[in-house]
């Protein structure tokens, strides 16, 4: 069912923001390939009139109410920040919006 | 970019639009979090483990943003979903700390609704009915300030600083279907679109609808076709158009570039592109050709929504009445015209009249205010009139005074201004400004005497029947006083000193 | 050895409510301990001796003027690296977050504070919880005290094999597929994964948000009935936390009879792949069970055999979405931030050298399951196979009032044997995972030694949605009714170290 290629595992890569050099790109998709030929089982019982299950306890509608709670101050804030500057997390620059 | 001319292009192409609004929601706290979501405050402040997409944090939803999104659907004449479920929309952005918004995908809570706009165009006003795809909830992102390079762009800077006070702020978005034929008043019905639904979600009070400051956001995404019955054309996406008056030049910017484009037998790209507000031009962004995989998926860490029948129908019994409707009422109820209305409602006093109204000035008088000196000072100042420190009840007492004969126009206006200064009361203000008119006859006939004395031959003119020439006794009277005196008050003691009849 | 730290925390408890002990002197000793094993062992990746200190005099005090009841007070514990707690680093066995530490508590720690319950420290684990035998830590390995050469299980294998070593007499799993369980059996210690929904999933750094449920991991039945009770119960902070009254597990865990109980062998968890000396102890403790009173029959459940397909997809999607986060940008590990790397770029080599091949794996399974073309044909698919084992499990419980499996079809096997085989290594977990996909609830506990390898074997009780009970009510049985034929706990045999 699914032979992932090398194109195919770069644009996956990028997606999901992995910086991944040619000989891992090769090695997982090989890896991916084997395990994706396995799970592909699912399709053999996922007939059309079954329901599908994202939560598996039922419950519906919980709320909070809009009441304010504490934040964080400043200082608690910036305590893990790998870069901070004027009150506000730096990152490298943006390419383009969105 | 070469453009073809508006007229041209309307009659080579038929436009075809959609319009895509955020609003945020004036609640207390946050979407999933109990934030605050007032401006202001110093960054990274209003926030906490869930907002900041902390590890292990967890969503909880806000009931009076689903309360809210109801509302919104509701009078938008939505259906509402029984059950429905938040997604997740994967995409890394630096201003969203999840790396994934929580939103809503093909389970939205309110859709296929309409809302019906008029449009005031050359041939007079015509209805058209937008149709409403959906309206969903969502959350809003963090702000990115771009450093280096040209100020505040994103283009050239060397790094970004980010603060997450608004991460979080709840979002609805409201989706139009295709809107169709419309023609040359494409632009015309894009503004009156946007501005039909601020009145419509200031009406619900759901939120402050405040373009200038982002809380109501439109994205115009608009497409051209030979004719009516043509395909669709391959669309832009203007994002963040934030003010009326731009989603009709965008409009019809993007018009006049797509027609010369076609003209020319380019093919328009499918693209975002940005709205510069100082040019009146849109300029590409990221192009969509690859299109985003956004790979949404339900929200685990949510459960479903499923609003009770009940629970609708009590929302909907706290709708407020349509603005178009209750618009028509009121200008009715006060006898105006179509253009004196309108003035009411351009200059966003429609709710400020009525509330002064109720507090019992007359039309006339209530209108007089709003759209005279408070316009005149909110406008000087940079601010809405609703923002101004003076009441309803404060003018109605202002009124009360003047009829009463304490204050006279002039000094009602100073009256206003130390109410706008904060300065206290009418009455502290009145007393520490010294502004009460002079109602003392003999302070008054001296003060006639005086001007008399300086002006012999005034007193010939009047008894010769030149009654105008008493004005400037009564001029000098004012200035004497330093205006606090009742000019008719003036006028009469003067003829009756001079033994003349204005008659 | 100190007798102390041998003794069962229900034990442990008793002794320091009545001032023969302190809980300062009880902590003191499993500080020791760690010093001296965890060389070898490596079941902690963080020990908070200060802090575990403080707060053991604290309780001390709080027992010494009443104003602490709880069942536990004084008594240590060990907590898996991926439930944050204030100030102290939270790696979850990633590089990415190296020198994490989280401004706020988890709502299991709080229950825990509140409990009077000492933390130690926090324990090693296959990297954000991805892995059956914690060779995925970032950190290196953890090893079985039963055998410091075999895996100690995972991902929780930090905290079973603290427990198998006595280096704590309490410790907190999270289970998503099987990481508490898992462990547990490989290491002849208990481990409950409660109903999903009854312990706060807040302040649990999320593999797979659906599936992840914090449990207690103990080496008796009573001990583990207790800490269930200390931190379970409905939590506002998450949605998906159950706001009934939860069973009561410690009344449960007193039971002394089956008689007349039901309960199912599943028929598909336990023939081809289970090893010999497995399938062993296990038919002898179905037997056992006979003997006892309970009735047992064979339960088909004919959808468990697409349980590991469905899992090895919702996982790795909602792991995608999960672990989006850690980019470098608010905490964590930043790679190339040189002024010349834009933020996308950046992003990418952080997550490229922050994350283990076994999460890298995972991610991009994930992101390719829940991308458009692919969605419905295997996200969508794996979604309805919940559906169908959630059936399975209601008709199954329709018949009998628990269901038993074997927890893992091996025994602890060699450190390095199945690091490079995805597949190999997935297949640990083919007899926990339907429990988690179907969000009820199950118990393993040791019932022997597998003849050829002489390594402990663990059994798999399965309950219904909020029948947690259950396990308790048969675990409890068994437990007592195996020491009475070894003459001894089960954990007594573990080797000297
Ligand atoms: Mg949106
Ligand atoms: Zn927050």
């Amino acid at each position: 069912m699914a032979e992932l290629s090398r194109e195919q595992v770069a644009h996956l890569a990028k997606l999901a923001r992995l910086a991944l050099s040619d000989e891992e790109l090769e090695h997982y998709a090989q890896q991916l390939g084997v395990i994706l030929d396995s799970v592909a089982k699912v399709t053999e019982v996922a007939t059309a009139d079954i329901k599908p299950t994202s939560h598996a306890i039922e419950m519906t509608n919980v709320f909070r109410e809009d009441e304010i709670r504490p934040s964080f101050s400043s200082e608690t804030t910036s305590r893990n920040a790998p870069e901070w500057e004027d009150e506000r997390f730096r990152v490298p620059r943006i390419l383009d919006e969105e | 970019m070469n453009l073809m001319a508006f007229d041209e292009a309307i009659e080579q192409f038929d436009p075809v639009m959609g319009l895509e609004v955020h609003v945020e929601l004036s609640t207390k706290s946050k979407m999933f979090c109990g934030c605050r979501t007032d401006f202001g405050g110093h960054p990274n402040t209003h926030v906490c483990p869930v907002c900041l997409g902390l590890p292990g944090a967890l969503p909880v939803v806000n009931a009076k943003a689903v309360e809210s999104a109801i509302r919104i659907g509701l009078a938008l004449n939505c259906e509402i979903a029984a059950w429905c479920r938040f997604a997740r929309k994967n995409y890394f952005y630096p201003d969203m700390p999840k790396n994934f918004q929580t939103s809503q995908y093909d389970e939205p809570l309110c859709f296929n609704g309409y809302l019906d706009v008029d449009v005031v165009t050359d041939e007079g006003t015509k209805t058209y009915r937008i149709e409403i795809e959906r309206a969903h909830m969502e959350e809003d992102t963090g702000k990115a300030s771009h450093q280096g390079g040209q100020t505040g762009r994103i283009h050239g800077a060397d790094y970004s600083l980010l603060d997450y006070n608004r991460a979080g702020i709840p979002l609805i978005e409201i989706v139009t279907k295709p809107i169709l034929h419309t023609g040359k008043d494409a632009p015309l019905v894009a503004k009156a679109y946007v501005s039909a639904l601020r009145d419509l979600l200031r009406a619900l009070d759901v939120s402050d609808v405040r373009m200038e400051q982002g809380s109501l956001r439109c994205d115009v995404n608009l497409s051209l076709r030979k004719d009516a019955t043509s395909p669709f054309g391959t669309r832009s996406e203007t994002k963040n158009v934030n003010s009326l008056r731009s989603i009709e030049r965008a409009v019809r910017f993007e018009i006049s570039r797509q027609a010369a484009m076609l003209d020319e037998g380019k093919k328009v790209i499918q693209e975002t592109r940005h709205w510069h507000e100082d040019t009146g031009e849109t300029t590409a962004g990221r192009s969509k050709e690859e299109a985003e995989d956004y790979r949404y998926f339900p929200e685990p860490d949510l459960v479903p929504i499923a609003p009770s029948r009940d629970w609708v129908e009590e929302l909907r019994n706290t709708l407020p009445e349509n603005p178009a409707v209750r618009r028509s009422r009121l200008q009715a109820e006060w006898g105006i015209s179509d253009h004196d209305m309108n003035s009411v409602v351009s200059a966003g006093a429609l709710d400020l009249v009525v509330n002064t109204i109720a507090a019992g000035v007359s039309h006339t008088a209530a209108r007089k205010w709003w759209l005279g000196e408070l316009s005149r000072i909110a406008n000087d100042r940079g601010v809405e009139l609703g923002e101004l420190a003076i009441t309803p009840h404060n003018l109605f007492e202002i009124e009360t005074l003047i009829a009463g004969g304490t204050l006279n126009d002039k000094l009602a206006r100073n009256v206003i201004e130390g109410l706008l200064n904060n300065e206290g009361s009418i009455s502290t203000i009145i007393q520490a400004r010294g502004l009460t008119l002079v109602s003392d006859d003999t302070a008054l006939l001296a003060a006639i005497d005086e001007a008399l004395a300086q002006a012999p031959d005034v007193v010939e003119k009047i008894q010769q029947g030149k009654l105008q020439a008493a004005g400037a006794i009564v001029g000098a009277v004012m200035k004497a006083t330093r205006g606090q005196a009742d000019a008719a008050k003036v006028k009469e003691l003067l003829f009756q000193k001079l033994g003349v009849s204005e008659e | 050895m100190s007798e102390l730290i041998s003794k069962n925390a229900v034990e442990l408890a008793a002794l320091i409510h009545s001032g023969e002990v302190t809980s300062e002197e009880v902590t003191k000793v499993h500080l020791d301990r760690i010093d001296s094993v965890d060389e070898k062992v490596h079941a902690f990746l963080f020990v908070d001796k200060e802090n575990a200190m403080a707060s053991a005099r604290e309780v001390d005090a709080a027992i010494q003027s009443g104003t602490i009841a709880s069942p536990l007070a004084g008594v240590p514990l060990a907590l898996k690296d991926v439930l944050t707690m204030k100030d102290v680093p939270t790696t979850c066995g990633s590089k990415i977050l190296q020198g994490w530490k989280p401004q706020y508590d988890s709502t299991v720690v709080a229950r825990l504070r509140s409990a009077g319950i000492v933390i130690l420290g926090k324990t090693n684990m296959d990297e954000f919880a991805m892995g059956s035998s914690t060779e995925y830590s970032a950190y290196g390995p953890t090893k079985n005290p039963w055998d410091l050469s075999r895996i100690p299980g995972g991902s929780g294998g930090g905290s079973a094999a603290s427990l198998a070593a006595f280096e704590a007499p309490l410790a907190i799993g999270t289970d998503t597929g099987g990481s508490i369980r898992q462990p547990a059996a490989v290491t002849g210690t208990v481990g409950v994964k409660p109903t999903y929904g009854a312990v706060s999933r807040y302040g649990l750094v999320a593999l797979a948000s659906s599936l992840d449920q914090a449990g207690p991991c103990t080496r008796s039945v009573m001990d583990a009935a207790l800490l269930h009770q200390a931190i379970a119960g409905h939590d506002p902070m998450d949605s998906t936390s159950i706001n009934t009254a939860m069973p009561n597990v410690v009344d449960a865990a007193k039971n002394q009879s089956i008689k007349g109980m039901k309960i199912g062998l599943v028929k598909q968890l336990g023939g081809d792949g289970y090893q010999v000396g497995v399938r062993k102890r296990f038919d002898e403790v179905v037997e056992l069970l006979g003997s006892l009173g309970a009735e047992v029959v064979e339960i088909s459940c004919p959808s468990f055999e697409y349980a590991l397909a469905a899992y090895y997809l919702i996982l790795p999607s909602e792991c995608s979405s999960n672990l989006a986060k850690f980019d470098g940008m608010r905490y964590g590990l930043r790679v190339g931030d040189d002024g010349k790397h834009s933020v996308e770029e950046v992003m990418s080599l952080s997550r490229a050298e922050g994350f283990g091949p076994e999460v890298k794996r995972r991610i991009m399974l994930g992101t390719f399951a829940l991308s458009s073309g692919y969605y419905d044909a295997y996200y969508g698919s794996a979604q309805k196979v919940r559906t169908l084992i959630a059936k399975d499990f209601n008709d199954a419980f329709a018949q009998v009032d628990v269901l038993i499996s074997p927890t893992a079809p091996t025994t602890a096997f060699k450190i390095g044997d199945k690091v490079d085989d995805p597949l190999a290594m997935y297949l640990n977990d083919v007899a926990t995972i339907p429990v988690n996909l179907a969000g009820n609830c199950a118990m393993s506990l040791p019932i022997g030694l597998a003849d050829e390898d002489n390594l402990p074997v663990g059994l798999q009780i399965m309950a219904p949605v909020m029948a947690d009970d259950r396990l308790y009510f048969l675990g409890a049985v068994i437990e007592a009714a195996l020491e009475s034929q070894w003459g001894h706990r089960f954990i007594d045999k573990v080797p000297a170290l």
